[in-house]
Order: C-alpha cells, then structure tokens, then sequence
C-alpha cells in the first residue's frame, strides 16, 4: 500500500502550496474538526493536525486526522517527542499510514510545563532530528528505529519539520535546518512570520547554501485578532518576535479583526512575491479557522490546484 | 494573681549591643530585669540550634541584637544573623511555638538608651504572648493564660 | 554530589508521629556538603520537632547522630547500639542512605527526611544547580562539556529547540539554555561542524530505563 501525498505532488510540481491549520477539541466530539475542515477543503492543499498543542490534552492527532481525512482534506499529522517514545511514535504512525495519511510533521513539542498538566513525566526519548531520520530510514531503508527489517508495507510518509528563524541563536538556525535536510525533511514549515526583515535574512542564508533547491519551505503565518493578542505572543511566546510596529497598527485600527487579516493578506503577497525561495505557506489562524478560505482567496491562491 | 515576668535571652555583638548594654549601665538607665544578655563576638555566631535550644530550655523569648547594617566589625555578620533569625522565624511558626518570640534587633555600641527600650518593648511583647509552652516553670500559668499548647 | 533539600518539618513529624523514641541521622556525605542533612541540619530538624511535640502533649524523646556516609554498610554498622531502642530513625541523608539503613534495620521503622533532587553542584554558597542526568553513557566530549541531557529541558541531542531565545531556555528565563551554551562553547572551540552531525538515538537502556544498574570494579572486590 502507499498512499499519495497530494501536498507533495503540489510541491514537487513546483506549485505555490498552502496549508492550514486544525486543532483537535478538547472532548471527545468530531463535529467541530469535521466542521472546519468542510469549510476548508476547497481552499488548502493539505492542514496540519496538531498534537495536543502547548501540552493540553486533546483529541489524538491522527484520530482527528482520521476525521478530517473523512471529510476530503488532507491531514499533516504533527508528532511531538513529548508525549511517546520510540515504541508508541512508530506504533501510532503505522497505525496513521494504515488510515492513509501520509504527511508527518515532527517536531520536539512545548515542554508540558506550558499546558494543563504541568506535574506530567514527560517523554523525549527521540528528539525531532532523530524522528526525521528514522523516518525516513523507516520509508527508504524499510527499517524500525532499531533497525530491524521492516518486511512488508514500509510507511511511506512524506515528511516534514519545522525551523524557527526567530529563535537563537539566530545563525545555526540556518545551520540546522540544513541537518534536518540531512536528516530526511522533505518540507518545512516556519515559525509564525512577523518580523519580515529577519525572515528575509533567514532566506538569504537558506539560498546562499542552496537549501531552498533541497527542501520545500513553507512560510509561517498567523492572522492576529487583537493588539492584544500580539502583544501577549510578543511578551509570552518564547521564540516569536512581534514587532511593535505590528502591534501599533492594531491597536489603532478601527476594526481590529479586519485589520489583523488585512496585515496577514499583505505578508502572504510580500512573500510570495519579493522572497525568493518560498514555497509555499502555512496558515495558523489558531481558534480562527473560519478565516482561512478568504484568506487563501485574497491573496489570489484560489482555486487550488488538482493533482493526482 | 501575679503578673508573669518572662525569661529573655539576648545574644549581643560585643562590638554594638554588648557595649550598648554597658553603656545602659553607667547612664543607670531602668531597663527589664527580665533580660539575660549573652555575649557574642559578633551576631553572626549565632545559629539556628543555638535558637532553637534556648527555647527548648524553657526561654519565653529571644532576641539577637547585632550592630547597623555596613557597621558590622566582620563586614556581613549582621546580614547572616538576620537571614537565620528569620529562618528561625519560620521554623517557630510550624512547629507552633511563634515566630513573634524571636527578634532581631540593630542596636550601635553608642545607644544605651537603645539598649534600654529594645530590652522593654521585647518584655512587654513576651508578657503579652504569655509563658512559652516550653517553660515548666510557668507551665500551669501557661494553661490559665491560654499559651499556645494545642 | 547528590543534592538533596529538607522536607516541611510538619511532614516529617507527620511520619513520625507514633513513634516515642527516634534517632535523627545525618551523614556527614554531599548533604553536609550542600547544607540540608549534616549535623546542625539534623541538630536543628530534632530539636524543632522535639518542641513541636512538647506543644502537641505528646513528648518526644529525641537523639542525634551524623554518620560518615549512609550509603556505606560499613559506616551505618557502627550504629546499631544507637538504634537498638529507638522505635524509628529519620534519616537526613538521601535516598541511598534511607535504603541502606532500612536494610540494616529491619525490624525498625526509617523514614526519609528529606526529598533526593539531582547530582550537581553549587553555584554560590546557598544556591546548587543540577548539573549531570546520571545517563550511564557520558556524551559531553560531543557537546563542548554542557550536558543536555539534564541541562536542556526537553534532553534534545540535536538542538537547540524553537523554544531557545536570548540564550534563554522556553520553559523559564531563569534557565539558561543549555544549548545556546553549547553553540558557544563549541563556536568558540572552532568546532561547530561537530554540531552538524547527527546525534543518534540514544540508548537509555544503560540509564535507568534498562532497570536498576550496577557498577563494578572487580581488581578491588575482595575474595571470599
Ligand atoms: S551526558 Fe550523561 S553522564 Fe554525561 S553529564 Fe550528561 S547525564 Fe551525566
Ligand atoms: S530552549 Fe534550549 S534548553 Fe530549553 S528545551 Fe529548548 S533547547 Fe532545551
């Protein structure tokens, strides 16, 4: 069996891909995750489901993924290193393959400090790197983690990761999305963007050791509702950097809200067009999901493109 | 019934308190009877078991008395004092005794008069806490006045 | 050394709050050395709960003593005429020296004083940080002497997370990243392409998920 990744033929096709976001509920209920992803179908090439985000419990990612695949969106299903060890991480992604996702987005997960179980062990058996590689070690060399041969139906995932370009030190951030490239990732998906003028530095560095020609970058972005909340992520998020200019305009806008997705519409353009080696983008419009199809049309990446 | 005269141990820098105390003297200054002064040759000798075992020897209260901050004759000592008078505090207060029958105080070589109200206020204040529990010579006044036995 | 804080004396008195006669034991070892388990520690602990028992009419009678190492058969032997009529021992020392003496002592009943928090160091007197995740496979000659293991909240190999910012760890800004110290350290040993290598998985098993471990020396056992 080998399930085909429609994000990844967009990419390779060299099509400007976008991707959005789901958050799993808080309760056992599918209707909301069902819901948005409806309202998105048409709109996004593929949307990440998180897991169990800032370390609060949620509904499982890959059976919210399992949901939103039901209802014709593709599912990027996130993999922290927090919560499961090597033995559960590959369990549940055979059990994610079997389903037919196929996109994997590995990261090390928020410390559990963060959510609602704050006095919880946490896991990091595996750290990010280590997932990407044997992951992929799993799909090209059809081997488990401990190397062991996998003897029939390898997952296959198309596999993804994420760089920070805001967080430091700032010049191995470059250094180390190139060792994620190394190690397997085939797509990547940044930080929220806000400080423009830092990302593009994080792009030129990317070109000048011709990563962008290795990997697809998928560039980060999140509509803000509030000044409010801009200046809780510019105070609060560790590893974000919100300009206070960004802040300012919000907080003089006559209609906040249109403001925010004004300013998300016009950093989607700017990259689009003036940053060179993008290839996509990323749209966490976090408990705002409602947002996303004007979104993708404003910036004229509607209708998205049939593949397979 | 008569009144309760508490029993204080106050652990005094030679170099401040020590002297202030002396100085009280020759001013024939009226100060609490109720005070037995231990001499220290700073307050920072002090420690918490020295505390705690004056308490268990049956004390109503104790103070450390220790020269003004930035006068100390070994630079810190004072600091120190006060940093374990207060972790003595805490330790009084859970185990129920009172951190209020502990003090520390700033009295300079040259302030007999110093010396003089420090040595009154602290008896007034353990005359009103009453005996401590600890004390069997007063323990039956201890009961009557509602000390802190549990 | 192992770095070990007091417990609130009312939870220990709680442990021992049946018992009438109880040996406090400190151990002159790391808890002498950082503070919490040596003889004024355990001088102080004896005499607070003594009093709070005088206040609760519920005498205790109390005795002290501070071993070279409770974690030593040979030291805690020396002991047993101290124990012999005591109907429980708190002991001050960590969790090794607990275990040893409820070995020894079968028959008496020994609670722990204090809670055993990490092998480290002190940074000023007063102040002690963790400093070694004892992993059983030491990996600092990889990441410039600074142990992410234990140092780097989330134990990353191949770090520093998206979390790291102003050299600052994401989970407090009082925790220094342990990677940003890395990048530092190796930046300015000139080695920076040791930390392009990927760093395997690691093998825990030779940490304590392989179980409880053992170490030997066997040119120094004795023969039977
Ligand atoms: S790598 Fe392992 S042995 Fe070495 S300092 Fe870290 S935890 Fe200790
Ligand atoms: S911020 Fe640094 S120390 Fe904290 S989890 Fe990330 S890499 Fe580790």
């Amino acid at each position: 069996m080998s399930n085909l990744s429609k994000l990844q033929q967009v990419l390779d096709s060299d099509q400007f891909a976008v991707t959005a976001e789901i958050g799993p509920p808080k309760h056992s209920s599918s209707e909301g995750i069902r819901h948005h992803a409806e309202m998105m179908r048409d709109y996004v090439d593929a949307t990440n489901i998180t897991d169990n985000q800032t370390a609060i419990v949620r509904m499982s990612s890959i059976a919210a993924g399992a949901h939103v695949l039901n209802s014709g969106i593709e599912p990027i299903i996130q993999m922290t290193c927090r919560d499961r060890n090597r033995i559960a991480i590959q369990s549940d992604l055979l059990g994610a393959y079997s389903l037919g996702m196929c996109n994997v987005l590995c990261l090390s997960g928020d410390h559990q400090k963060f959510g609602n179980h704050p006095t919880a062990k946490n896991v990091y058996d595996v750290d990010s790197m280590q997932l990407i590689e044997n992951l992929r070690r799993m799909r090209d060399e059809k081997v488990f983690f401990c190397g062991e041969a996998i003897k029939e139906a390898e997952p296959q995932f198309f596999i993804g990761a994420v760089a920070n370009p805001f967080a430091d030190p700032f010049e191995f951030r470059v250094d180390r999305l190139e060792k994620k490239v190394n190690a397997g990732a085939q797509f990547i998906q940044t930080q929220c963007i806000f400080d423009m003028e830092r990302f593009e530095r994080f792009m030129e560095m990317v070109r000048e050791r011709g990563l962008d020609q290795r990997v697809h970058i998928l560039a980060g972005v999140t509509p803000m509702k509030s000044w409010k909340a801009a200046s809780y992520m510019q105070n609060n998020v560790s590893g974000m950097i919100v300009p206070n200019e960004l802040v300012e305009r919000l907080k003089n806008a006559e209609d906040p809200k249109r403001e925010g997705l004004d300013i998300c519409i016009e950093q989607i353009k700017y990259i689009k067009e003036k940053v060179k080696g993008v290839h996509g983008v990323h749209i966490m419009a976090i408990a705002w999901e409602e947002v996303v199809p004007e979104i993708v049309e404003k910036t004229g990446l509607y209708p998205r493109p049939k593949v397979g | 019934m008569p009144e309760f005269e508490p029993k204080i141990v106050a652990f005094c820098c030679r170099y401040c308190a020590y002297t202030a105390a002396d100085l009280a003297g020759s001013m024939r200054l009226q100060y609490s009877p109720n005070i037995r002064v231990v001499e220290m040759p700073c307050s920072g000798t002090i420690e918490h078991g020295l505390i705690l075992n004056a308490f268990e020897k049956g004390v109503d209260g104790v103070y450390i008395a220790g020269c003004n901050l930035g006068d100390c004759h070994f630079l810190k000592g004072n600091v120190r004092a006060i940093k374990r008078v207060a972790a003595v505090k805490k330790i009084l207060d859970e185990i129920g005794l009172g951190g209020q029958r502990l003090e520390f105080f700033h009295i300079p070589a040259s302030e007999g008069t110093k010396f003089a109200k420090v040595a009154n206020e602290m008896t007034e204040r353990i005359r009103q806490l009453g005996p401590s529990p600890l004390n069997k010579n007063a323990a039956g006044n201890a009961q009557k006045e509602g000390g802190q036995t549990v | 050394m192992i770095v070990a804080q007091q417990k609130p004396i009312s939870e220990i008195a709680q442990m021992i709050s049946d018992c009438k006669k109880v040996l406090f034991l400190g151990c002159a070892g790391c808890v002498t050395v950082c503070l919490s388990g040596g003889e004024k520690e355990t001088d102080v602990l004896a005499s607070a709960i003594r009093i709070k028992r005088t206040l609760e009419n519920n005498p205790l009678e109390a005795t002290t003593f501070t071993c070279t190492r409770q974690c030593d058969p040979e030291y805690i032997a020396g002991i047993d005429n101290l124990v012999k009529d005591v109907d429980a021992i708190v002991s001050l020392a960590c969790g090794v020296g607990v275990q040893y003496l409820a070995e020894r002592f079968m028959d008496k009943w020994v609670v722990p004083a204090m809670d055993t928090k990490f092998a480290g160091g002190s940074v000023v007197h007063g102040l002690w940080e963790e400093k070694c995740g004892l992993c059983g496979e030491c990996i600092l000659h990889r990441t410039g002497g600074i142990c992410p293991i234990i140092r780097c909240s989330k134990s990353i190999l191949n770090g520093p997370c998206g979390g790291s910012q102003y050299g600052k760890c994401e989970i407090n800004k009082d925790i220094d990243c342990a990677w940003q110290l890395i990048y530092d350290r190796m930046k300015a040993l000139g080695k920076l392409d040791k930390l392009m290598e990927i760093q395997p998985l690691k093998d825990w098993s030779k940490s304590r998920d392989g179980g409880p471990r053992k170490s030997i020396r066997e040119d120094v056992m004795i023969d039977e």
